[in-house]
């Protein structure tokens, strides 16, 4: 939250450094007056004019509670007023989360041109991007410290964030409702990248995916195809095409796995899928028993997956 | 510590009824508790309509005349009700054993027509959200008569019995009137969401 | 109507020694196992209560050790993900509903008879009913945490996390279950509390002249009876959209996720606030026997009890500032909630005015009040922060809340708690606790409790969530965690000490003496502990410190029986008697009728026919229970 990059999150760490300093700052003057009443000599001031004094004084104090309440209010509406006026978003997303881990659509009238992705996805730097939240099974929410305030995800309803990234990078999401045994490996990234970029990274997602040049890979699709992977993974292309994982299409492109559990690497592939109840356990992937030879060629396919 | 004697209470009564008597402050607070109860799902079913299409949700509204029949059954158990109510603060034991006998019948009766009531929603409980709130409505506010009538049985059996004629009796008695009161007057509104909202 | 027999036995010409020995049979709890069981003497059933409570604390804080050795280092094995889902929520559950919330009721249940000056508490009966309950959902609760079978799905188990799809099992029916046991007996516990302030106090004592903490009591009461059925409704329906297949939650079916949370934060937000009123009753009425001056604004801290106890039910929706309301709302809801500051801020004040004024004695009572203050304060700020909706939507569920509430809760309300055990310790016991020990658990709790929470602020703005079993290693967490969790050995530390001391104080602790502190409220006005009938003769009260403390006479009121239990009833605002009451005998029903209706409730788990067959004994316990037995108590 306060390694601020984005648009709001730059309004919201002006406003928490404001509120804390505020409150800091009254925090200390009761510890003074509460230290200064133990420390100061005490003769024992009875009688009115004491009592008036101290009633004077508490009065004074409620009434600055009452200002200072009031500015932080006001403060906190007008932050709200600037986050959430219009926006002229021009990508839109649906962000679709599951346990444990994240669908990203960029949907278009133009189904030919609309395409998926999971755990990362990329936006135009400086642009504001319009993220429709949607939940699959239970809530959870839609958390970039860096980009925005969370926003939750919920079943049954839809809500609405705006992001805009001011500089080019990499930003760390998480999941920030707990939505079961995973809640704690339920990360994505958020690449930031000039238009150019973006467009060339958005050109490739929507190509089906790559065909395997190696032999190795080639196997490895052809037991990918065979095994139940393929009833719940979609590699575009091909005949894989279940939806209850995340579409693996380009997998290889991203650069974690498993909702940001592992970096991509064969290694990691071959560990997760060989094992995905280890490395991440009561996730929704099963143990699909495989030979050794199988789950390096699967590996190496999914690698492949660029 | 010494007593300094300043008052003398010996003269006040071994029992207080009304404002005096804790069971009745405790049973206006049971009634603070059920009627935020009620109020919560009264606001419940007006939040799951505000959020629904159409509402009722795949249903015709409830049929009204089980609904209509207890109603009037309860409204008119109101005056007998009143009436146990004045004769236990007089003490008049006849009146009051013959009173609880008929705010007996006025417990039983409208049980029978609940059953009805049930099936008049027309939706079970299992089908929708609606289903849901009117059937535990509806669930709710019967194990009220229930509870009230058992009570009401047992002070019948207690008035007839060696403990009856005894000012805590009759200030039981009056307890259990005021709380039948508030069973008949929760469920009006109740009876007016189930039975007529869905009619708006 | 009855004859009066020719003058049944009464107190007016009694000397004091006869009186008591009178007294004593007529109130005394007969021994033996069934004589326990039976008891009904309000102090006796607080004290089983405060006792049960503080080993929930216990057990609690032991597993927020072990949450803390799994969060110690990122990615490590310790605790099972599902294990650790089980211990945060019986953590919280544990420390909300068994600990925090019956440890106050206790309280009110131990003091306010005594502060007012009548000889029970309203309806004892239900009084010794409701720490049945209590303990058997307690026992329930740790008994599913040892047979693996906790609920896992958060202290506020939001759906549809908890629904019948995605939390199958028990474990949810338990959790739901649980909180029926804790609701019923706050409830009961909360009419007593009310019904024995409004109508038991001493003769003289009228709406200005209570005690500060008595009317804190009676607030949270209200609080009690106002939002419990909410939660009564909450999980009640959760049970039924699991059991019975009805559709609350189910948004596919017009149900919705959000009423939930509505329900629930409509009890919760309240809830908070019924740790909190108690608490900062016993600063009220501690603080001036340790400044050598009366409080400083009876009448403001009075209204800034009231005025919390109102606007609390209008902040639910703060806890909800993330899942999409409408602008316009939740920015009304950041407006109530600074609001709440407002009172908060007076009592603040006065409090300080009263130091100020006073001349400080730094008994541990004292130590642990200015600890308070100086933690509560903080936690307050943050309160004021995360009500802010911008703020909070990067604060919310991470462990910047986490800290907020451990400072309000702990700093809050367990820090006064302590207080009022040193305090009230010798009125319970008649044994003080050392001073030596209370100073070293002082500072252990204080440095470590700021050791552990104060991180946790910063780990929440570095963006860590709560709630997650563990962290990676490349996150810049780690350090910070481990020393948050070295920290809580300090702490833990702390609590240790003041268990041994409370334990070792109460075998072998030097004798207290009616009025070691020199106070002026009722309850030091009689022997500590009390005798089972508290006063001899009913106080008579004409001023709001009811007795000085030199003074060596207690005015009082003649005239009540001695071959019943009889207490003095009064009107509701001048206290003006008008009756003389039975207070009911010890009975084992209230016990029974705990038995039945857990029963019906542990069974409701598994079918919902136990409401119907479960019925059947608890309606035989209750009549039981009420049916006049011909003693001198049922005379009129
Ligand atoms: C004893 C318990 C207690 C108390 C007293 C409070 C007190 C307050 N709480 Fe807290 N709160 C909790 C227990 C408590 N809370 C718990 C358990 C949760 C989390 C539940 C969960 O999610 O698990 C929570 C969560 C919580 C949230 C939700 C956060 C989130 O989930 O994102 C919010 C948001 O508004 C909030 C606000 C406040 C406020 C404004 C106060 C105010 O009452 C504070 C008022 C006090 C002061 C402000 C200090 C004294 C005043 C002065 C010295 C005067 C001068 C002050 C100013 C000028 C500002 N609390
Ligand atoms: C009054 C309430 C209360 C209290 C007192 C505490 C006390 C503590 N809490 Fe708790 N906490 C909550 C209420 C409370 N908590 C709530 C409501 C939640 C939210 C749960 C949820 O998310 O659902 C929470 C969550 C919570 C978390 C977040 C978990 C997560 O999100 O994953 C953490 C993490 O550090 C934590 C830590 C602690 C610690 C270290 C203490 C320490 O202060 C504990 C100190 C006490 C002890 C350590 C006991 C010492 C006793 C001994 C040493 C006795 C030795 C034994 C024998 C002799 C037999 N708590
Ligand atoms: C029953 C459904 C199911 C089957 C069968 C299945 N998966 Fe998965 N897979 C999932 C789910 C669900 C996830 C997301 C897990 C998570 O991150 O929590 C996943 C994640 C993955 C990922 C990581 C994707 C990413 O971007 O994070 C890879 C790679 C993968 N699966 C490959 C395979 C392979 C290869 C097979 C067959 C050997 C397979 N899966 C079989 C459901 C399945
Ligand atoms: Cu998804 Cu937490
Ligand atoms: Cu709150």
């Amino acid at each position: 939250a306060l390694n601020a990059q984005g648009h709001s999150a730059v309004a919201l760490k002006d406003l928490i450094i404001f509120i804390v300093l505020v409150c800091t700052a009254v925090w200390l003057a009761v510890v003074l007056v509460m230290a200064w009443a133990l420390m100061r000599r005490h003769k024992r001031q009875e009688g009115e004019a004491a009592e008036r004094k101290m009633t004077i004084a508490v009065s004074v104090a409620i009434v600055m509670t009452v200002l200072i309440v009031g500015v932080l209010t006001f403060a906190s509406f007008l932050t709200t007023r600037s986050l959430y006026s219009g926006t002229d978003a021009t990508v839109t997303i649906r962000v679709r989360a599951q346990q444990w881990w994240w669908q990203f659509i960029y949907d278009n009238a133009d189904p030919s041109i609309a395409f998926q992705t999971a755990n990362e996805f990329h936006i135009p730097v400086g642009k504001d991007v319009r993220l429709q939240l949607e939940a699959v099974d239970v809530i959870h929410s839609f958390w970039v410290p860096s980009l925005a305030g969370k926003q939750d995800n919920i079943p049954g309803r839809e809500n609405v964030l705006t992001l805009r990234a001011d500089k080019p990078g990499v930003y760390r999401g998480q999941c920030a409702e707990f939505c079961g045994l995973q809640h704690s490996h339920m990360a994505f990234l958020v690449v930031a990248e000039e238009e150019a970029d973006y467009q060339r990274w958005a050109a490739q997602q929507r190509q089906a995916a790559v065909q395997p040049v190696s032999a190795e890979a080639a196997a490895g699709r052809d037991v990918f195809m065979s095994k139940p992977c393929a009833a719940c993974h979609t590699v575009r292309g091909t005949q894989a095409s279940g939806t209850s994982g995340p579409d693996l299409t380009h997998v290889g492109s991203r650069s974690t796995i498993a909702a940001g559990l592992l970096e991509t690497t064969r290694g990691s592939l071959a560990a997760w899928i060989a094992d995905p109840q280890t490395l991440k356990p009561g996730n929704n992937m099963p143990i699909v028993p495989l030979t050794s030879d199988e789950l390096r060629q699967i590996s190496a396919y999914m690698e492949g997956l660029k | 510590m010494k007593d300094l004697v300043v008052l003398d209470v010996s003269k006040l009564p071994l029992h207080g009824t009304g404002m005096a008597s804790p069971t009745w402050w405790a049973t206006c607070t049971f009634m603070l508790i059920e009627g935020m109860g009620f109020g919560l799902a009264i606001a419940v079913y007006f939040y799951l309509m505000s959020l629904a299409p159409q509402w009722p949700i795949g249903a015709p509204p409830p049929d009204l005349f089980a609904g209509a029949c207890l109603t009037v059954l309860l409204v008119a158990s109101i005056i007998p009700n009143i009436l146990v109510s004045r004769w236990a603060r007089r003490r008049e034991l006849k009146k009051v054993k013959i009173g609880l006998l008929i705010m007996s019948f006025f417990g039983i009766v409208p049980l029978v027509f609940r059953i009805f009531e049930f099936p008049a929603l027309n939706v079970s409980w299992d089908d929708n959200a609606y289903g849901s709130i009117v059937w535990t409505i509806l669930g709710l506010h019967t194990t009220h008569i229930l509870t009230d009538l058992v009570d009401t049985l047992v002070l019948t059996a207690l008035m007839f019995s060696r403990h009856g004629d005894n000012t805590r009796r009759y200030g039981d008695v009056e307890d259990n009137c005021l709380y039948w009161n508030f069973v008949v007057i929760a469920w009006l509104p109740l009876y007016g969401c189930l039975y007529w909202v869905p009619r708006l | 109507m009855q004859e009066e027999q020719s003058g049944p036995p009464m107190d007016t010409d009694l000397d004091d020694r006869e009186l008591e020995s009178r007294l004593a049979k007529t109130w005394s709890t007969r021994p033996g196992f069934w004589g326990k069981i039976a008891c009904v003497d309000h102090k006796v059933v607080a004290r089983r209560y405060i006792f049960t409570a503080f080993v929930f604390l216990m057990l609690g804080g032991l597993l927020s050790l072990a949450m803390r050795l799994q969060l110690s280092q990122p990615e490590a094995r310790f605790i099972s993900p599902d294990r650790y889902n089980q211990i945060f929520t019986m953590h919280g559950t544990n420390m909300m509903f068994l600990f925090a919330v019956p440890v106050m009721e206790a309280m009110a249940a131990y003091l306010v008879p005594l502060m007012v000056g009548t000889r029970n508490i309203a309806f004892p009966r239900l009084n010794a009913f409701s720490y049945w309950i209590f303990l058997i959902g307690g026992l329930l609760l740790w008994l599913a945490f040892a047979l693996d079978a906790a609920p896992d799905v958060g202290w506020f188990a939001y759906v549809p996390l908890s629904g019948p799809q995605y939390s199958p099992g028990k474990r949810t029916d338990l959790w739901a279950q649980m909180i029926t046991f804790t609701e019923l007996s706050a409830l009961a516990v909360a009419v007593e509390v009310v019904v024995t302030v409004f109508k038991q106090r001493a003769p003289g004592m009228s709406l200005d002249r209570i005690p500060v903490l008595v009317w804190a009591m009676l607030v949270m009461s209200f609080l009690v009876i106002l939002a419990m059925p909410a939660i009564m409704f909450g999980s009640s329906t959760l049970i039924l959209d699991r059991l019975v297949g009805t559709q609350f939650y189910n948004p596919a079916e017009g149900g919705d996720a959000l009423l939930w949370q509505h329900l629930f934060w409509f009890f919760g937000h309240p809830e908070v606030y019924i740790v909190f009123l108690p608490a900062v009753g016993m600063v009220s009425t501690i603080l001036p026997a340790f400044v050598g001056r009366p409080l400083y604004g009876y009448m403001l801290l009075v209204m800034a009890l009231i005025t919390t106890g109102i606007l609390s039910f209008g902040l639910w929706v703060h806890h909800m500032f993330t899942v999409g309301l409408p602008r316009l709302g939740e920015s009304f809801f950041t407006a109530s909630s600074m609001a709440i500051a407002v009172p908060a801020g007076i009592q603040i004040f006065c409090w300080l005015a009263t130091l100020w004024a006073g001349k400080p004695v730094y008994k541990t009572p004292l130590l642990f009040i200015l600890g308070f203050i100086f933690t509560f304060v903080m936690g307050g700020m943050t309160g004021v922060m995360v009500a802010s909706v911008p703020f909070d939507t990067q604060v919310h569920d991470t462990y910047f809340v986490v800290a907020h509430f451990h400072y309000v809760l702990i700093g809050g309300a367990v820090f006064p708690l302590i207080a009022a055990i040193y305090y009230w310790f010798p009125k319970m016991t008649g044994r003080m606790m050392s001073e030596r020990l209370g100073r070293w658990s002082f500072w252990l709790i204080f440095i470590g409790f700021h050791l552990t929470f104060f991180p946790m602020h910063i780990l929440g703005l570095w963006g860590m969530p709560r709630r997650v079993y563990t962290y990676q290693p490349e996150l810049p967490w780690a350090s910070l965690n481990l020393f948050v969790s070295l920290s809580s050995l300090i702490l833990a530390s702390g609590f240790l000490i003041f268990f041994i001391d409370a334990i070792k104080s109460w075998r072998s602790g030097p004798p207290a003496g009616a009025n070691p502190w020199n106070a002026s409220t009722l309850e030091w006005a009689t022997s500590s502990p009390p005798p089972p009938y508290n006063f001899r003769r009913i106080p008579v009260v004409s001023a709001r410190d009811p007795f000085s403390p030199g003074n060596d006479e207690l005015t009082v009121a003649t005239g009540l029986r001695t071959d019943r239990r009889e207490v003095l009833v009064t009107t509701i605002v001048e206290a003006l008697p008008e009756a003389r009451e039975s207070s009911a005998t010890d009975s084992v029903w209230p016990f029974w009728a705990a038995i039945a209706t857990s029963i019906m409730l542990i069974w409701s788990i598994f079918s919902p026919w136990a409401v119907v067959w479960g019925s059947i004994p608890i309606a035989v316990a209750l009549i039981g229970w009420f049916w006049p037995k011909g003693e001198a108590e049922d005379e009129s």
